[in-house]
């Protein structure tokens, strides 16, 4: 449930590599529980972005906070507040489930009762219990990525970032895992998340478009469709982007 | 006439059956596609029409040809684009596509025509080293090396996946462009919405061929009736009908959730009242059509039964 509160706030954020300007002054700010959808073409910028906010690259210039903490000045308590997961890395498939969720329990400051208790909980409710010690890599992809989810949000963070999370799954395991994402929402964790899928825009509370490096749209996706006399997000977002 | 026929093949990777007993054809000259999640054994079947893995059962034919006696033969009549990008990286755009016209004893010269529409977008980019392209540009140039020999078959794997929508429409109309230079196309994808843009699609999951038809024909088999729902709180929604006792199927699709019954006969009003008691008092409920992913999750439901 949406909430008042910004808990990931941008002002002219800027990231320059010599003289390209990969992300150009974007500003916006995400609320508590809101799931915040970032989109943009190969290249505009999204992926720099992101790093930024997760306090893996400092900006060159323009402010921001994330979950309360400066990117510039407090990057390793922002890592410490967020959960991250990518279609491309997030478990390790040579470590057993259990094992994982361990590791990033430790990773994330869990107590070693915390990390139990955690484990237990997501394992019931992946409906894994009898699979701990199974090695990662003998997950279809589909379980893996809603086990990746589940360990992203498992400290509960105050916000949670997403980046293409549902890339080659099946249809039915994609909407079990934005079901995941609702759940999470609804518990007031803030989703940020980049998607190639046009109809998981549809999902989100707001949606941002970057264009070479810049937002050049956000807004809610019923009035982005409206604004851009389109029918559905694929349109709004070929016609921004082409 | 085909210009591919697959008659039972398999092939495992130790327990995992990654193709099971297949058999299709792909007529000349049509736009074919392979369609479904990851570990669907796409990959895997593509590599055995292009002769690159030895089944374990059936057999193949390309042009008539077959894929282990014929294979030096086939090889000279296709072209493959494989999933991860594999040109040479420290060669330049223009170094790989010149390789690659020499390996098949042909030069750029002589078959520029086909793919002029496509090589002119990364032409300014020329003296730079394939490794330094953007996404979009690595994917231009593999598509311009597997072509430059004129090929009769291309095989894409997944050549679409990890890019965003634009790119995509563009890459499609692309592949329009080539299936009218009668080049027949087998292409592989994961994104569902992308089978309405071939003459005919394999629904693929873990191995086996779900369906096989055009894509018409495929959206008609859907069997059931097709609600679209939706309210300003779609959680909600969407909780209050996974607990509903005659739901069939309660899916989000973008804006609206698809909903099936299991009943024959149901009025909406029955629905709504029922949304009401559990506190959904703004449900829109609208008749819809089913498009490919709500045929594709009927069929991996079926086969789960």
């Amino acid at each position: 449930m949406t909430e008042n509160i910004n808990v990931i706030s941008a002002e002219k954020l800027t990231k320059r590599f010599g003289s390209f300007i990969a992300t150009n002054e974007i500003t916006f700010d995400v609320k508590k529980g809101e799931i915040f959808g970032f989109l943009g073409a190969n290249g505009a910028g999204k992926t720099t972005a992101m790093r930024m906010l997760t306090g893996l690259l400092t900006p060159t210039s323009g402010k921001a906070t994330v979950a309360g903490f400066d990117v510039y000045k407090e990057a390793e308590k922002i890592k410490k507040n967020i959960g991250y997961m990518s279609q491309k890395f997030s478990l390790y498939e040579d470590l057993t489930i259990k094992e994982n969720i361990t590791f990033y329990g430790g990773i994330y400051g869990l107590t070693n009762a915390e990390i139990k208790e955690a484990s237990e909980r997501l394992l019931n409710k992946l409906k894994l219990q009898s699979s701990g010690a199974a090695l990662l890599s003998s997950l279809p992809l589909g379980w893996k990525q809603k086990l990746a989810f589940s360990v992203a949000v498992m400290h509960k963070p105050k916000v949670v970032f997403l980046d293409e999370p549902t890339g080659g799954v099946d249809p039915i395991t994609r909407r079990q895992f934005w079901d995941m994402i609702y759940e999470e929402a609804y518990n007031g964790v803030t989703v940020f998340v980049t998607t190639h899928y046009m109809d998981e825009a549809e999902y989100c509370d707001r949606v941002s478009i970057m264009v070479a490096g810049k937002i050049e749209a956000l807004d809610a996706p019923k009035e982005l469709k409206r604004i851009y006399n389109s029918d559905s997000m694929n349109d709004v977002f070929i016609k921004l982007a082409r | 006439m085909n210009a591919v026929t697959v008659n039972n093949i398999s092939k495992s990777f130790g327990a995992i059956k990654a193709v099971n007993n297949l058999t299709f054809q792909v007529e000349q000259g049509d736009l074919f596609g392979f369609i479904g999640p990851d570990g669907g054994g796409k990959t895997t079947l593509i590599r055995m029409m292009n002769t690159l893995i030895i089944p374990d059962e059936g057999s193949a034919t390309v042009n008539g040809l077959d894929t282990i006696k014929d294979y030096k033969k086939i090889r000279l009549q296709i072209g493959y684009m494989p999933g991860r990008f594999s040109l040479y990286q420290d060669l330049t755009v223009e170094e790989n596509l010149n390789f690659f016209a020499t390996v098949f004893g042909t030069t750029i010269k002589q078959n520029y025509d086909l793919i002029r529409d496509i090589y002119v977008q990364i032409e300014p980019f020329k003296d730079r080293r394939a490794g330094k392209l953007s996404g979009g540009m690595k994917q231009k140039l593999a598509l311009c090396c597997a072509l430059i020999h004129k090929p009769e078959v291309l095989f894409l794997d997944e050549p679409t996946t990890g890019v965003d929508a634009v790119s995509r429409k563009e890459f499609w109309e692309m592949l329009k462009r080539l299936k009218q230079k009668g080049i027949t196309i087998l292409v592989s994808t994961p994104y569902l919405d992308e089978a309405s843009l071939c003459d005919k699609v394999a629904l693929m999951q873990s191995g086996n061929i779900l369906e096989i038809n055009t894509p018409e024909n495929i959206v008609k088999k859907f069997e059931k009736p097709l609600l679209a729902m939706k309210s300003k709180n779609m959680y909600k929604l969407i909780t209050a009908l996974r607990s509903y006792k005659f739901t069939n199927s309660a899916y989000p699709f973008g804006e609206y959730l698809h909903y099936t019954d299991t009943r024959e006969t149901y009025s909406v009003e029955g629905i709504k009242n029922y949304l009401m008691q559990m506190g959904v008092t703004d449900a829109e409920i609208i008749p819809a059509l089913p498009n490919i992913e709500d045929t594709f999750m009927q069929l991996m439901e079926k086969g789960n039964d």
